[in-house]
């Protein structure tokens, strides 16, 4: 599957962007290019699969997500924000001393937020854990986690992959936001994944891949999960890192910023409109 | 104290639904009728201590109280990160079964031997430990851990740990017992210590030396009333199978030093190096100075220098 999108992005997906950037420049800093390849992940979700209740957000029946990759946090908050989980204002104080939103997303302090992440290699065991209780009282929720490409070198991962592929965990799905970069470069060198579909498959996972910024592409995908009855299923979205600033694409230098020169802002409104 | 501990797990899952028993790749047989029993809230998950604590934290935001059982060292020092992120950060109500605190698989190696659980997990918001000094004060904290509101770390002795603990003391999380009266000295002790405290106030006392002791089992929530304790004798010490850094002791001096009540305190524990040696608990205890005749005689000495 070719790791490029061509199609130009949508109004909902550059909306969801300039949210990001709302956040970024409130905090002074962030993650952008982890965020930017999540947008169409988080935003299918939570347009079209997810059952939440912004206004309720402990509802008991909910489908739970977890992000796993918690440095992504901007694209979730930019989601829930505009969901209404919280007001849009919250997005300007993120990382400040009395925020309500931090550099990685906490549980008990973010209404929607299902874990407390950022440490990686967590959200796929408390996932499971949480599939398995669903399982275990007969309960239909699903249970969505988020992972990064660079988080699956930790080998806790694949501990709760062979614990949800043996207990038959069909409620839990893992999307694998498949940017090909992680923090220090590319993935192929830092850690080589490959062949990652098979990895999946051979730990216990029905999978499929799909292209992770085409919304109607992962809306058809996530609306016939499980993938595989009495499977949990692995879906690798194949992603770009900084999807929607050309600047920020395929560059590791925007895997977390502090700052932005004069010619990045202008190219962020060129991109991304305001 | 293990299989006491065990069955109580079994008795209390069998009236509450949401307790669960996870193991690692425990012993064959282990809690077999438990998992006969009550198969749907039996679970062993392999040599996977990261995973396991992550599962039993996904689970406790479910409503389930977890019992998560494995060798102090693995569930520990292997998932540190777990405990803190997964379990304190959240405050989950997860129960930590940890085998073999201190050296009691002293014959396996210091691969296998804890002396730092303590000074790990003191450090954590939110977490609680406690250590019971044998198998009757054990069943008693089981029953008192189903409710306990947050992550709760029980460190198990050898097993078969002569009895000191008396029921009609009773047991209350972070309520230190006081199992000997005393005016000159009080050992303050935990665990299989908690024995060679008694015996050691007995030398002293054939001495004329009126030594106090207390079962200090909760070492986190730390009992604040041992303040007034530590107050009315000359010499404080603290006995544990813990290393010197970070354990009960240092729990009692930072207590005496926040209120500005420094004592002279003396404390027992296990020095700051691995122990490269075999053999059994006791003999690698005897080797540190950690038996009766071996501490009354500093505690004699320390109570001279105070003259």
């Amino acid at each position: 599957m070719s790791d490029e999108t061509t199609e130009p992005l949508d109004e909902r997906s550059r909306y969801l962007r300039r949210l990001v950037f709302r956040a970024m420049q409130g905090g002074g800093r962030g993650h952008p290019g982890s965020a930017l390849s999540l947008i169409e992940i988080v935003r299918v979700l939570y347009d079209h699969i997810l059952q939440v209740r912004p206004g309720e957000p402990q509802w008991p029946q909910r489908d739970r997500c977890i992000l796993s990759k918690g440095h992504g946090c901007l694209a979730l908050y930019a989601i829930l924000a505009d969901k209404g989980f919280f007001p849009m204002e919250e997005l300007d104080r993120f990382c400040r001393l009395d925020a309500m939103l931090g550099g990685h997303p906490e549980l008990g302090m973010v209404p929607g937020v299902e874990a407390s992440t950022g440490a990686l290699g967590h959200g796929l065991s408390i996932a499971a854990g949480m599939a398995l209780a669903a399982q275990r009282k007969g309960e239909t929720h699903r249970v969505m986690v988020i992972l990064g490409d660079g988080e699956l070198d930790e080998g806790s991962v694949w501990e709760a992959a062979m614990f949800a592929a043996k207990h038959r965990l069909q409620q839990l799905t893992a999307l694998v936001d498949y940017n090909k970069l992680q923090s220090y470069g590319a993935v192929t060198q830092v850690q080589p994944l490959e062949p990652l579909a098979d990895k999946w498959r051979a730990f216990g996972f029905a999978v499929a891949e799909v292209d992770g910024h085409d919304p109607e592409a992962l809306r058809r995908l996530l609306q016939r999960l499980p993938l595989s009855e009495g499977m949990p299923s692995a879906i690798l979205c194949h992603t770009v890192k900084g999807k929607g600033v050309p600047m920020a694409e395929h560059n590791p230098d925007w895997h977390h910023k502090s700052s932005f020169k004069a010619e990045e802002l202008a190219q962020l409104q060129s991109a991304l409109g305001s | 104290m293990r299989r006491v501990c065990l069955d109580r797990v079994h008795q209390l899952a069998r009236q509450q639904r949401q307790i669960i028993f996870i193991g690692s790749d425990l012993g064959s047989g282990t809690l077999e009728a438990m998992r006969k029993e009550l198969p749907e809230q039996f679970f062993m998950e392999g040599i996977a201590e990261q995973n396991l604590l992550g599962v039993a934290a996904g689970m406790a935001m479910e409503g389930y109280i977890p019992y998560v059982n494995t060798i102090a060292t693995f569930l520990t020092r292997r998932c540190l990160e777990q405990i803190v992120v997964d379990l304190c950060l959240p405050n989950l109500p997860v129960r930590l079964l940890a085998n073999g605190g201190g050296l009691v698989y002293a014959p396996l190696g210091p691969t296998h031997t804890t002396q730092e659980d303590i000074a790990l997990l003191r450090t954590l918001p939110n977490m609680a430990i406690v250590a019971p000094a044998d198998a009757p004060e054990m069943s008693r904290l089981m029953e008192q851990s189903v409710g306990w509101p947050g992550p709760l770390y029980i460190r198990f002795a050898k097993g078969g740990d002569p009895l000191v603990s008396r029921p009609e003391d009773g047991f209350t999380i972070g309520r230190a017992i006081c199992l000997r009266a005393g005016s000159d000295v009080v050992i303050i002790s935990y665990g299989v210590m908690v024995k060679r405290a008694l015996q050691t106030a007995e030398l002293l006392a054939a001495e004329g030396i009126s030594c106090a002791v207390y079962n200090c089992h909760t070492i986190k929530p730390l009992d604040s009333a041992l303040l007034s304790v530590m107050a009315g004798v000359r010499l404080v010490v603290c006995a544990e199978e813990h290393s010197l850094i970070g354990g009960l002791g240092s729990a009692l001096l930072e207590l005496q030093n926040e209120a500005e009540m420094l004592k002279p305190t003396l404390r027992f524990a296990l020095p700051d190096q691995f122990s490269h040696r075999y053999g059994s608990q006791d003999q690698q205890l005897a080797g540190v100075g950690l038996e009766p005749p071996a501490m009354a005689a500093r505690i004699r000495q320390r109570l001279t220098s105070l003259m």
